[in-house]
C-alpha cells in the first residue's frame, strides 16, 4: 500500500474509536467522517484525545477498540510503515544527522521512488528553502525547519496529512504567514488534511469543517462560520470565540422563540436557534452582536435588554474596544464595541443597559460548568 | 572555562596578563605539573631508553645511551605474531563486546525510560563487576574454564572439544576474557548516547515508511555513533595493551601472548629494555594512527 504513488487526497474514516490509558479514558467511541481533499480541524484543549487521535489514524498508537479506514480501506491492524499517511509533528521531529535535503527525501528513498533528490528539491522550492537544501535541521530556525517538516511529509503525496499543532512554535506574525501558505498549498496540493491544534482562529482561519473536541469526545463539528454562529454546547460557545451565557428556566414557548426569566427578566431565542425549549435552559450571545446604551433604551419584542450594570473594565484591543459590564443578577457580560468612531464614549463605573437581537441569540443544549467558566 | 579565560588573556591582551589569565594559570597549575611528572617525563625516558645500546662491558641489563634505531626492527622482526594477534584480539573482543553491549544499552536507554528503578538497577548491574578487582575476576574465569570445571567437562561431553582439549590457553578463552572486562566501557558511552535519543524521531523514520529494522539503521544507530566510538576506543585501546587475560597465569597459554605480555617478559625477565621501550613506543604509535583515522573516517569528529 505505502509503495503506490498517490496522487490526491483519500477520505478518513473513523469507527467507534476507544483509546483508554491506564487511568483514563483518552477517547470514547469517536466517529468521525473526513471527505477527500478537505481540510480539516479537530480544536479542543490540551488533554481533550485530539493528539492521541492523531496518532491512531498515524499508527502510532492503537486504538483499544475502532477502526480507522483510509479511503475506504481498514488499515487498523497496519504498522505505521505501512499507512498512506505523513505527520507533521509538533516537534518537527527533524533528523539531526541528516541534511534538509535528505530529510526531505527520506520517504521518497523508502519507496524507492525514482529520482529522490530532485522531488525533494523541487518540495523545498514550494516551501522556499531550495538555497538551505544542504544545511543541517539545527542550523535552521524555527519556521524554517517547521517548513522543511511540512516538505517532508508533502512530498510523498500522501493520501492524508496529518498536521500536529505544528504552528504552536512559532511566534504570531510567522504563524498567520504559515497558516495562509499552508492553505495555498492544501488547495494547490488538493490533498485532505487532518490539522490538530489548540488555536481557535487558527482553526477557524484554515479548515473547511472544524469538529471542537473535549474530555475524549467531539462536540460539535461543521463549518467555521455554522459553528461559531451557532454553538450547541456551552463548551463550544466559549473554546471557539467568547460568549456571554444566560441560565433561567423557560417560561414561554411559541412558534418562533422561547424565552427564559433570568433575575426576573426575560431574555428570549429563536425556537430553531435553540436546542431545548423547556426546563432549566442556557441562551448565549457573542460579544460582538451586543451593544450597551448609556440610557435604559425603548426597544421591540426583537430585543433582548438587560440592566442597569456597571462598566467595569474597558480593554482596548486595537480593532475593538472590550467592555466588561456586572449587572446584578446575570454576571458579567461582555460587550465588544469596533473602533469606527461611533460607539459611544464611556468610562469606567458608567451606568449602561445591554441589548442583543432576539435572532442573533442561541440556545445550548447543556448548562454551562463552572470549568468552562474559567476556560473563557 | 579555564581555557576559554588562559584564550582570553592571552589573545585579548598581550601587554600585561589580565587578573583572569592568572587564575586560570593557577587553576591549570596541578594539572600540568601532574602531566609534566607522571606523562610527559616517563614518556622522553621511554623514547630514550627505546633507543639504548647494549652496554659496553655486556652487561645483562646495563645499557649506554645511544642512537640505535634497529632496536625497533629487531622489535618488530622478533614479535610481529605477537603484535598482529594483540591487534586481532583487540578488534574481536571489541565487536563482541559491542554485540554484547549495544542491546543492552538500548534496553537500558530505551526500553527502561518510563521506568526510573529499573533503569537505576540496570545501570547498577552494569558497573557492578567493578566492586571486585578485576584481577579477581579474571581468576574466577580461569576457574570456570579450569581443566576439571563442569563447564570444560561439558563441553568435552558434548563434543565441542576433545577430550585432551581444554579451554585455559587458547584464543578462545583470552578474547572471552577481555571482552567480559571491558563490557562495562562500551556499555555506558553507548548507553549515554541513547538515552538522550528522542524517540520521536523514531516515529518520523516510522511516519516516513521505514519498518523499525531501517529506522534502526538510519536513525537510532547513526545518532547513537558518538557513544559506539568512544565506547569501541575505550574498549580497543586498553584492550590491545592488556597483558593479564593472555598471560599465562590467568587464561592465556603458550601461543596467546600479546604485546604487554612480551613488553612484561622483555622488562622484568630477559631485562632488554631497549625491546621493550620500542615495543612500547610502537604500540603507542600505532594506537594513535588507528584511533585517528578511525575517527576521522567515521565522520563523527562533531558528534565527539
Amino acid at each position: 500500500m505505502a509503495t503506490e504513488f498517490v496522487a490526491r487526497g483519500q477520505d478518513l474514516e473513523l469507527v467507534g474509536i476507544h483509546k483508554e490509558f491506564p487511568g483514563f479514558t483518552a477517547i470514547e467511541n469517536l466517529d468521525l467522517k473526513i471527505p477527500a481533499g478537505e481540510f480539516f480541524a479537530l480544536l479542543g484543549p490540551s488533554g481533550c484525545g485530539k493528539t492521541t487521535t492523531l496518532r491512531i489514524v498515524a499508527g502510532l498508537e492503537e486504538a483499544s477498540r475502532g477502526k480507522v479506514l483510509i479511503g475506504g480501506k481498514d488499515v487498523t491492524a497496519s504498522k505505521p510503515h505501512e499507512r498512506p499517511v505523513n505527520t507533521v509533528f509538533q516537534s518537527y521531529a527533524l533528523f539531526p544527522h541528516m541534511s534538509i535535503v535528505e530529510n526531505v527525501a527520506f520517504g521518497l528513498r523508502q519507496r524507492k521512488v525514482s529520482d529522490p533528490l530532485a522531488k525533494a528539491t523541487e518540495a523545498l522550492q514550494l516551501v522556499e528553502l531550495e538555497h538551505l537544501a544542504l544545511r543541517k535541521p539545527q542550523q535552521l530556525s524555527g519556521g524554517q525547519q517547521q517548513r522543511v517538516a511540512l516538505a517532508r511529509a508533502l512530498v510523498n503525496r500522501p493520501a492524508l496529512l496529518l498536521l500536529d499543532e505544528p504552528l504552536g512554535a512559532l511566534d504570531l506574525k510567522l504563524r498567520r504567514q504559515m497558516q495562509v501558505e499552508l492553505k495555498a498549498i492544501q488547495m494547490e496540493v488538493g490533498l485532505t488534511f487532518l490539522h490538530v491544534t489548540h488555536d481557535q482562529e487558527e482553526a477557524m482561519d484554515m479548515a473547511d469543517t472544524v469538529a471542537v473536541m473535549n474530555k475524549g469526545e467531539i462536540e460539535q463539528m461543521g463549518a467555521p462560520e455554522a459553528l461559531y454562529d451557532r454553538p450547541k454546547t456551552a463548551f463550544v460557545a466559549r473554546f471557539l470565540g467568547q460568549s456571554n451565557i444566560f441560565v433561567g428556566d423557560v417560561v414561554e414557548e411559541n412558534d418562533h422563540s422561547i424565552s427564559i426569566s433570568c433575575n426576573g427578566q426575560r431574555i428570549a431565542a429563536p425556537k430553531k436557534r435553540s436546542e431545548k425549549h423547556s426546563g432549566k435552559v442556557a441562551l448565549g450571545v457573542r460579544p460582538e452582536k451586543a451593544t450597551f446604551h448609556e440610557q435604559k433604551p425603548d426597544l421591540d419584542s426583537n430585543h433582548n435588554l438587560v440592566g442597569p450594570g456597571e462598566i467595569i473594565d474597558i480593554r482596548f484591543t486595537g480593532v475593538s474596544n472590550q467592555y466588561l459590564i456586572d449587572v446584578p443578577g446575570f454576571g458579567d457580560i461582555t460587550v465588544f464595541a469596533q473602533n469606527v468612531g461611533k460607539s459611544p464614549v464611556v468610562e469606567l463605573g458608567a451606568q449602561v443597559w445591554v441589548s442583543w437581537k432576539v435572532e442573533h441569540a442561541f440556545g445550548l443544549s447543556d448548562l454551562p460548568l463552572k470549568a468552562d467558566n474559567d476556560e473563557a | 572555562m579555564a581555557f576559554v579565560a588562559l584564550g582570553q588573556g592571552s589573545a585579548g591582551n598581550s601587554a600585561a596578563p589580565t587578573k583572569a589569565s592568572r587564575v586560570a594559570f593557577i587553576l591549570l597549575a596541578p594539572g600540568m605539573i601532574y602531566l609534566g611528572l607522571f606523562f610527559l617525563t616517563p614518556l622522553v625516558s621511554l623514547v630514550i631508553t627505546s633507543l639504548k645500546t647494549a652496554s659496553f662491558t655486556g652487561e645483562i641489563g646495563m645499557y649506554d645511551y645511544g642512537f640505535q634505531v634497529s632496536n625497533y626492527a629487531y622489535a618488530l622482526e622478533q614479535y610481529l605474531p605477537q603484535i598482529t594477534r594483540s591487534f586481532v584480539y583487540a578488534l574481536i573482543a571489541t565487536l563482541m563486546a559491542l554485540l554484547i553491549s549495544y542491546p543492552i544499552a538500548y534496553f537500558i536507554g530505551v526500553k527502561a525510560r518510563a521506568k526510573p528503578i529499573l533503569q537505576a538497577f540496570l545501570l547498577t548491574l552494569v558497573i557492578a563487576p567493578f566492586f571486585i578487582s578485576f584481577l579477581l575476576r579474571t581468576f574466577a574465569w580461569k576457574q570456570i574454564f579450569s581443566n576439571e570445571s563442569p563447564a570444560t567437562q561439558f563441553l568435552q561431553s558434548i563434543g565441542v572439544l576433545a577430550p585432551d582439549q581444554y579451554v585455559i590457553g587458547s584464543s578462545f578463552a583470552v578474547i572471552a576474557g577481555l571482552t567480559y572486562n571491558f563490557i562495562p566501557f562500551m556499555t555506558l558511552p553507548i548507553y549515554t548516547s541513547l538515552e538522550r535519543l528522542d524517540t520521536r524521531l523514531v516515529e518520523a523514520g516510522a511516519d516516513l515508511y521505514a519498518t523499525p529494522a531501517q529506522t534502526f539503521w538510519k536513525v537510532t544507530f547513526p545518532l547513537s555513533l558518538p557513544g559506539v566510538i568512544s565506547g569501541t576506543l575505550l574498549t580497543f585501546i586498553p584492550i590491545s595493551g592488556d597483558y593479564v587475560s593472555a598471560s599465562r597465569d590467568f587464561l592465556g597459554g603458550s601461543d596467546t601472548a600479546m604485546i604487554g605480555n612480551v613488553v612484561e617478559a622483555n622488562f622484568f625477565r630477559i631485562q632488554d629494555y631497549p625491546t621493550a621501550s620500542a615495543l612500547s613506543v610502537m604500540l603507542m604509535a600505532a594506537i594513535v594512527v588507528l584511533v585517528s583515522v578511525y575517527v576521522r573516517k567515521s565522520g563523527t569528529e562533531e558528534l565527539l
